[in-house]
């Protein structure tokens, strides 16, 4: 499986009502390239997940997407990426703004050390979203119920959110993402560190939010990418090798490298 | 023979007897026997063998010699002084002392003869102990070298004896804590049997001074340690208000904000201040501080003490900042990096992710480092000593003078102490009480960093 | 999600300018912070070298003066009573009364209190160099009285009247300095003499050597037993309870107060095993006791850091574990607690307050030869100088101080080349 120089990325990587596009988007680290010059369309209102080897630059391409990356020193990215007509690396753009309509949520679950209640509040509150303590309790009941973690914290919202089980920490952060009602929400392998029957929750929790949010789901499971997600776009060693329709690319892939890895040939 | 005599001797055997172990294994391997152990074990055997008992006696005399002669030369004492009491008997044993240094004085005293017979002593004792040690010396150098066979298992013996020393260096830590508990508690026993506990833990008035003659009005002094205490704590508070946000404040500065070049230059820089010698800072406090906090307050129409608390605790401060700095900063790099990522991708910023995730995360780690700093402050003894007053007052106000527990401790215990004087023994119950404050602090804060450290492991 | 109609985006939007607002202030802050330290550094160095500076210097007066053998009633140069014992300090004096001429008694007195009490030892040593001296005059440089030493050094030149010397010692200065014999020289008293009550005789010489002695009493001591107890606890301790209470009791003792330590020396070496007071001997002991926490924990640390391959390759050889201890792990790790070693006795040299319980606050004319000679430290020396009302030793007390932080910046450099040589190892 040599590297291809310079590969254009089969399939269609572009499409008419994108959200977020990214174009000539190159990363280094230091003096190591982590991504080659890729440029991809993420439609509105839809689910793409990004699948490849690990270490082929899928996190490092979704942290660009909100800027993630400008908390590492040695990280430099060139290229462009739209969000809604504006290129959200000019100089100009303040990444506050920015990480509230683009929201992440992590591999390993991260609740704060607060309660749950809190961990909720803390980007309403930040950002000054909710005008009175009325207003502040709906929208943390709201993005719980969302979450589909209500019904198991309704009871405690005042103990702390570390003391939830895996499978709850996530969704407790998904719930925290979505208390700020961002428009785009990037996930990066949230699934890794929890059992299948957490899993399943997340998946269909995901399936859920499509209806209003744009979703970017980096995974590691091949059948997750497929369950979730409208659009795959594979890479290997930094370069977008092939975008299609999950369908698509999981029974008639392009590129064989593509192939290679759906048939687990490698990863 | 005095001490480094001996000593010289005792090293001197060590070379000689691993030589003459070493030798002789080397001697038996060469005429076919097959020895057990490399003949430096053998060596090393008979060197520690022929070393260790001496020593150990050389210490036990050290220790015992004085008392033991003493005793004894109390018997040559005539009767009158004996009767008299403990003082007295002090009093005329160095006397003697002093006698028996310098003969030529010796014939106008009554305790010529206690004179004479002490360096009548002090020749004997001399040659026994000399005689002893080298017996031992020879005495542990012919039996281990003539234990020395082909099968004797000198490797085992040498390490199971290597070992015994190990583990007596690392015990001595635990001896210095109790030798301090010790030291300060049978003192402090013979204190509290003078002066009530309750007295001098809730007391008002400090005022050690006994009088010379019982006669003298308040001859029996007044040991109501409240002032200290309150003194300790305003100068220990007016320190932690400097050091505690200027040092966080500086680790978070150095820790989240600053370029990698700007942090190698200051971090350094603020361990110099944490290496500066107290008294340094006690200088500082006393002549540059002090006159200073002074002039402001007289152009601003306060009446300011030339010892003020406040120049005490703002130096104090100042040498406190590079430790509560550097502790922080380790406490706030264990905080792991997801949780900071987690504020950042809701869109915080800095700050609000410092403020309200960061320091919350730290909260314990930074708890104990504040603990760790009070019971350092609280211990402080040079700067206080230097720049703030003996005046026992009871004031909250940082512009009049205080004393603290280390500067009377210093004070009853420097120049000439009278035993047994609660004056002197005060010293100790102050010594017990801020040993016990500050281990229990100490306790408690490395606890605390130490469970909020595997906490993030 | 919420009741009103803007996005989340506009209400950030409208957020933003406290918040960065808010940012700024806290960044400055930190800025502040970290500033403020390093401007009490340099406010700290700045003050002690001001004050310090020309403790260096020494003002003398270059004067020819006469060694009358009959003043000095010296009659055979082999005489060695008489050499001793003469006067000297007469025989000065009674040069710059016929020299000087001053009028009456009262300017007699001013004119002698110029002239340090060192002046007469001065004369008397060359002398005892040199005996052929004696009947001939000879030009030396005598030390002045700490008063003429700061009005020349500080206040000639910038009449703000602040001296202390009269008229009549003002007219006598001026006609030496236009003369130029009144000159400053580099002061090697300072450097070769011990305490003195007199500020232009003390010096701190008496002070380094109790110190030189008592550091290495500590040294000698407390390296070793560290380094033992280090490798127990490291290499041999099982783990156990007992064992977990030795750590603990480490780490705290690390944190006791050093005056805890004076008070411990007090009760138990000097009361109970009758070790002498005021002997760098037990100020070496009771230091020991401190600097062991130092030096047991860095010195786990260097342990820690030999990998552990090297000890798994000397076991399979077939080493002992004592061998593979003491031949393979710890010549490794010896630089690594050397370093800590260094750091722990640059602890111990800057060390005061358990020093004053154990007596070494005395006042020591003489040099110490032998640890079992009273004497002083330079932290003490400069506590017990800093006391001293006069000007001049103010200013010998800083410049003491600048010695003290020079060892101390010494020690501390060799500890940090010794660990960036370390880490370029591994
Ligand atoms: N913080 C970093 N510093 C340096 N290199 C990094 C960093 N993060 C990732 N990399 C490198 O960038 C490449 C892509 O990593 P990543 O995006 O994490 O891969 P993936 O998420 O697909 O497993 C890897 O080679 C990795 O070593
Ligand atoms: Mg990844």
């Amino acid at each position: 499986m040599s590297i291809i120089e310079n590969h254009k990325t089969d399939g269609k990587p572009f499409c008419d009502s994108a959200k977020l596009s990214a174009r000539d988007v190159c990363v280094h680290y230091g003096e190591k390239q982590a991504i080659f010059d890729v440029s991809l369309d993420i439609g509105k209102n839809e689910v793409i997940a990004l699948i490849g080897p690990s270490g082929c630059g899928k996190s490092t391409f979704l942290r660009c997407l909100n800027r993630m990356n400008d908390t590492i020193d040695i990280c430099k990215v060139t290229g462009e990426i739209v969000l809604d007509g504006g290129n959200i690396y000019d100089p100009k753009v303040d990444v506050v703004p920015l990480r509230a309509t683009v929201g992440m949520v992590f591999q390993k679950p991260n609740p704060f050390p607060k309660t749950i209640y809190d961990n909720v509040a803390y980007g309403p509150r930040i950002h000054g979203l909710a005008t009175s303590r009325v207003d502040l309790d709906e929208i943390v009941e709201k993005s719980l119920q969302r979450a589909g973690l209500w019904a198991e914290v309704k009871d405690r919202l005042h103990s702390p959110g570390t003391g939830l089980s895996g499978g709850q920490q996530q969704r407790l952060c998904i719930a925290r993402t979505i208390a700020v009602d961002p428009e785009v929400i990037l996930m990066d392998e949230p699934c890794s560190a929890l059992d299948p029957i957490a899993t399943a929750k997340i998946e269909e929790l995901i399936d859920e939010l499509r209806e209003k949010y744009t979703i970017a789901i980096v995974t590691h499971s091949m059948q997750q990418a497929a369950r979730v997600s409208q659009r795959t776009a594979y890479f290997h060693l930094g370069q977008l090798i092939e975008v299609n329709s999950t369908d698509k690319v999981f029974t008639t892939p392009e590129h064989q490298l593509t192939e290679a890895y759906i048939t687990g040939r490698f990863g | 023979m005095n001490y480094s005599t001996l000593l010289i001797a005792v090293l001197i055997a060590l070379g000689g007897a691993y030589l003459l172990g070493r030798n002789r294994a080397r001697t038996l391997a060469s005429q076919g026997a097959k020895m057990h152990s490399l003949p430096t074990h053998y060596g090393a055997l008979v060197a520690l063998w022929t070393t260790l008992p001496p020593l150990l006696l050389l210490l036990l005399w050290a220790v015992f010699e004085t008392r033991v002669v003493d005793m004894l030369l109390t018997l040559q004492l005539p009767e009158s002084i004996r009767l008299a009491g403990e003082a007295d008997v002090r009093l005329a044993l160095s006397k003697v002392h002093n006698l028996a240094k310098d003969s030529s004085l010796m014939a106008e005293s009554n305790l010529s003869g206690a004179a004479a017979h002490l360096v009548d002593l002090q020749a004997r004792t001399s040659l026994l102990k000399g005689g002893v040690i080298l017996a031992l010396i020879f005495a542990g150098l012919g039996l281990t070298w003539r234990r020395i066979q082909p099968d004797m298992r000198a490797r085992g013996e040498v390490e199971s004896i290597v070992r015994k020393l190990l583990f007596l260096s690392s015990a001595i830590a635990v001896l210095t804590t109790l030798g301090i508990l010790a030291s300060v508690l049978f003192e402090a026993i013979m204190f509290f049997q003078k002066v009530s506990p309750i007295e001098f833990l809730f007391g008002t008035t400090w005022s050690p001074q006994v009088a010379l003659r019982a006669d003298q009005s308040g001859s029996s002094g007044s040991f109501g340690a409240i002032p200290l205490f309150t003194g300790t704590l305003l100068i220990s508070a007016i320190a932690m208000f400097i050091a505690v946000p200027v040092g966080l404040m500086a680790a978070i500065y150095l820790s989240e904000y600053a370029a990698s070049n700007v942090r190698q230059v200051a971090k350094p820089a603020l361990e110099v201040l944490a290496g500066i010698p107290t008294v340094v800072y006690g200088f500082f406090a006393a002549l540059t501080v002090a006159p200073l906090i002074r002039q402001w307050g007289e152009t601003a129409g306060l009446d300011v003490s030339s010892e003020s608390a406040l120049a005490a605790g703002l130096v104090m401060g100042i040498m406190i900042i590079p430790f509560v700095s550097s502790l922080s900063d380790d406490v706030i790099n264990a905080v792991p990096q997801s949780l900071r990522d987690g504020s950042y991708g809701l869109g915080a910023t800095k700050s609000e992710t410092v403020r309200q995730v960061v320091i919350p995360a730290a909260l314990p780690g930074i708890v104990g480092a504040v603990m760790l700093a009070v019971s350092r402050a609280i211990g402080e003894t040079m700067i206080v000593a230097m720049a703030a007053g003996l005046a026992a007052n009871l004031t909250a106000n940082p512009l009049d003078s205080v004393t603290t527990v280390t500067v009377q401790i210093v004070t009853l215990l420097v120049g000439d102490q009278e035993f047994d004087s609660p004056k002197t023994l005060a010293a100790f119950a102050l010594g017990l009480v801020l040993f016990i404050v500050t281990l229990a602090l100490n306790f408690v804060a490395i606890k605390i960093v130490q469970k909020y450290r595997e906490q993030y492991d | 999600m919420t009741n009103s109609n803007l996005t989340t985006r506009q209400k950030v939007e409208a957020s933003m300018a406290r918040r960065r607002a808010s940012e700024t202030r806290f960044r400055l802050y930190g800025m502040a912070s970290v500033l403020f330290g390093m401007l009490c550094l340099v406010v700290l160095f700045g003050d002690i070298f001001s004050k310090g500076y020309s403790a260096f210097s020494q003002t003398v007066l270059t004067t020819e003066i006469y060694l009358d053998a009959d003043y000095l009633e010296i009659s055979t140069t082999s005489d060695e009573q008489a050499l001793m014992n003469a006067n000297y300090e007469g025989l000065v004096k009674n040069h710059f009364k016929t020299e000087m001429q001053p009028s009456g008694r009262k300017e007699r007195r001013q004119l002698y209190s110029m002239i340090s009490a060192g002046a007469g030892w001065q004369i008397q040593k060359e002398i005892l160099a040199d005996t052929s001296l004696i009947g001939q005059t000879i030009t030396i440089d005598l030390i002045m009285d700490d008063d003429v030493d700061q009005w020349f050094k500080h206040d000639h030149g910038n009449d703000d009247g602040s001296t202390r010397l009269s008229e009549a010692q003002l007219g006598w200065l001026d006609s030496w300095v236009e003369s130029g014999d009144l000159h400053t020289r580099f002061n090697t008293t300072f450097f070769v003499n011990g305490d003195s009550r007199e500020p232009e005789l003390a010096g701190i010489r008496g002070a380094m050597t109790g110190t030189f002695l008592t550091l290495l009493v500590t040294f000698l001591l407390s390296f070793p037993i560290g380094v033992a107890a280090a490798i127990y606890l490291e290499e041999f301790a099982p783990k156990n309870r007992l064992t977990e209470i030795v750590e603990i009791n480490i780490n705290n003792l690390a944190a006791v107060p050093s005056i805890t330590f004076g008070l411990l020396g007090l009760a138990i070496f000097i009361n109970i095993f009758g070790v002498s007071r005021s002997t760098p001997l037990v100020g070496g002991l009771v230091l020991t006791l401190m600097t062991l926490p130092t030096i047991i924990i860095s010195g786990r640390a260097a342990i820690k850091a030999v990998p552990p391959s090297i000890r798994e390759a000397a076991l399979g050889l077939g080493a002992s574990k004592m061998q593979t201890v003491f031949h393979h792990v710890l010549p490794l790790a010896l630089p690594g607690m050397l370093t800590g070693t260094i750091i722990g006795m640059a602890q111990a040299l800057g060390e005061t307050a358990p020093l004053l319980m154990i007596g070494m606050i005395a006042f020591v004319v003489d040099v110490p030869g032998f640890i079992n000679d009273p004497s002083t430290v330079l932290p003490v020396q400069i506590f017990l100088w800093s006391d001293s009302p006069e000007r001049a030793f103010t200013e010998r007390t800083s410049g003491a101080i600048m010695v003290l932080l020079g060892f101390l910046i010494i020690m501390n450099t060799a500890a940090v080349v010794l660990r960036r040589r370390l880490e370029r190892r591994w």
